[in-house]
């Protein structure tokens, strides 16, 4: 029993080796230029807001909170028109780290599942990739705090 | 009646017919370098319905009315209907043999089910338990994608080694008798697993199951690579292809230009940006009811090898840390 | 410059991700990437290392998932500042309220509205 694993497992690491030497290597220096250019732009975008906002009288903080709310309700749009896929294919990283490819993965999914109904299809879908986010968000603030507050 | 050979292949003593082969494909698999072998090409993914599920379910069953059409025969004429799909319950092929009312038997074998139905479908007409059966397979990109990896709108990258789930379907009659092509042997899997888990490169975890496959026909029949015109697999891609000429090397067959593989027939990889190719069981059963057959038609290849590979892929076991098995079935068509 | 510093430090901020997706194990999905980014920046934050870089990035270092993180962790912070424990339990949900209430009904809005087309 023992050998026979042994064995299967050598296959195994062989049989990978094998895949990491004939399988395509991503274009690594490519994709990191467009997700630097595609989220460099999307920030680039969300600046402009910031300006406006700030200009406009509001505060830091509401500044930012309206500035996020205004780049997911485009991320949220520009998924629903079906364009937002296509900057993600370019875009990698660049279009999945900023808060548009947050609201893209919330869109995403509950748009796709609608056919399954309101409750089951959208509502519990839209949080596919949210929910988790919002978990580890909450867990890790949650816990920050509490240390804060223990420490002074 | 036919017999077993060796360990793993069947031979059959009165081959059966493939008399008539349809195929209905999705808009990106019409703009491929095959757009004229097929029958029906599709204008969009919906094809009138109001979900992938029941576009993918009607194309099923729109391929396989279409074959009992092109013969004059009518649904009672058919003794048996073979079917699978990728999704889960095979609901595409179940809904299509609702509305056929053809006894029906439901097949799973991922990729590899259009030859797992080409299989069985030869040994019921062989061992003399009926004179017709209808057989299709289909898959569609969009049911597939959504069940096996990202809803269709998330912005995420596909790595280089992923492949493209065809939209399409495609149905045989096998007949005990009549002019055409004919399946003379076959040969049943095994399910291998190399240890691969990235469900983005299927093609690395089916290349081990095509070459036991392979090995086991060869062994059994007493035939190697140069004994066919052409050796076409199911769905290996660019990558997977390379790992299954390096795997039959180490075994001491040497495979060149009579491998090709229906991934990379259906698409042209450079222009449609599909990567390492299509997949899918709609690959295999398009590829080979269209193009294939019309060239056996036409003796541009006498013997074909056909070998179907599927990854038995299911995410949820995925994600619990197992890897993925793979499986291929393969069949002989002569040209008859 | 504003401008500018936003588009470099935003970008720098996205390529570490596509370095992490391209570089390691393929089984990093979105989902992992997201998670990380908010966790990570979020505990960048509580050590005080990310409030430099939103000073010098500006929306390049807020528009990123981990400036999500650093909203989350200033807020539970300064909470827990003024109202203590309770603050604790707060103060992240509210910093980051308008954001999550945006994402939840513009998400639902769209997909109600929009079909995917695959």
């Amino acid at each position: 029993m023992n050998q026979q694993q042994k064995r299967q497992r050598e296959m195994q690491e062989e049989y990978r080796e094998l895949i990491q030497e004939i399988k395509p290597k991503p274009p690594v220096l490519r994709n990191c230029i467009l997700a630097f250019t595609v989220g460099g732009l999307i920030c680039l975008v969300g600046q402009i807001f910031l300006h406006l906002y700030s200009t406009q009288g509001l505060g830091v903080k509401e500044a930012r909170a309206a500035t996020a709310a205004t780049m997911i309700f485009l991320g949220a749009l520009l998924t629903g028109l079906g364009i937002y896929d296509v900057i993600g294919k370019y875009g990698g990283a660049g279009s999945i780290v900023p808060i548009t490819g947050f609201a893209n993965s919330i869109v995403a999914p509950a748009m796709e599942f609608k056919r399954e109904g309101f409750i089951f299809g959208v509502g519990a879908r839209i949080f596919t990739t949210a929910g988790p986010v919002l978990v580890y968000g909450f867990l890790i603030s949650v816990l920050i705090g509490i240390i804060y507050y223990l420490v002074h | 009646m036919g017999s077993k050979v060796g360990q793993h292949s069947i031979s059959f003593s009165r081959p059966p017919v493939i008399t008539v082969g349809t195929t209905i494909v999705g808009p990106i698999e019409g703009k491929g370098p095959l757009a004229q072998t097929f029958d029906w090409i599709l204008e969009d993914l919906l094809f009138g319905e109001k979900s992938w599920e029941k576009a993918e379910r009607k194309m099923l069953q729109e391929s396989a009315k279409l074959a009992l059409k092109k013969r004059n025969l009518q649904e009672q004429d058919v003794d048996f209907f073979l079917a699978g799909d990728l999704l889960n319950q095979t609901v595409s092929s179940n809904y299509a043999a609702r509305c056929l009312g053809i006894p029906f038997w439901g097949l799973f074998g991922a990729c590899a089910t259009f030859v797992e139905a080409m299989l069985l479908g030869s040994m019921i007409i062989d061992g003399g338990f009926a004179s017709k059966v209808l057989l299709a397979a289909s898959s569609h990109h969009n049911t597939a994608e959504r069940q096996f990896r990202f809803p269709t709108e998330q912005g995420n990258q596909r790595p280089m080694t992923s492949q493209w789930t065809v939209t399409g379907s495609g149905a045989l009659l096998l007949e005990d008798n009549g002019e055409g092509p004919r399946i003379t042997l076959g040969t049943v899997g095994k399910v291998v697993d190399l240890g691969i888990s990235d469900v983005n490169n299927m093609g690395a975890a089916m290349a081990p199951a095509a070459a036991s496959t392979l090995i086991s026909h060869f062994q059994d029949t007493g035939t190697g690579p140069n004994s066919y015109d052409l050796i076409l697999t199911g769905d290996l891609g660019k990558v997977g292809r390379e790992v299954l000429k390096e795997l039959l090397k180490k075994r001491g067959y040497l495979v060149e230009d009579n491998l090709n593989d229906c991934g990379l027939l259906i698409y042209d990889l450079e222009k449609q940006d599909m990567h390492a190719g299509g997949s899918g069981c709609g690959c295999c059963a398009v590829v080979f009811s269209g193009l294939l057959l019309s060239q056996l038609r036409e003796k541009q290849f006498h013997k074909v090898l056909l070998v179907a590979t599927g990854a038995l892929m299911s995410p949820a076991i995925v994600q619990q840390g197992e890897t993925i098995p793979g499986i291929a079935h393969a069949v002989v068509i002569e040209s008859g | 410059m504003k401008f500018l510093l936003a588009f470099l430090v935003g970008g720098a901020i996205c390529t570490i991700g596509q370095l992490l997706m391209d570089l390691t194990r393929s089984s990093i999905t979105p989902a992992h990437i997201l998670v990380g980014y908010v966790t990570g920046g979020a505990i960048l934050s509580a050590l005080g290392l990310y409030q430099p870089l939103v000073d010098l990035g500006g929306a390049g270092a807020v528009i990123p998932l981990s400036g999500f993180g650093h909203s989350l962790a200033q807020g539970a912070i300064e909470a827990a500042r003024i109202k203590g424990l309770l603050g604790a339990f707060s103060g992240g949900l509210e910093a980051t309220a308008v954001g999550i209430a945006a994402a939840v009904v513009f998400g639902y809005v769209m997909a109600v509205i929009f079909n995917p087309r695959g």
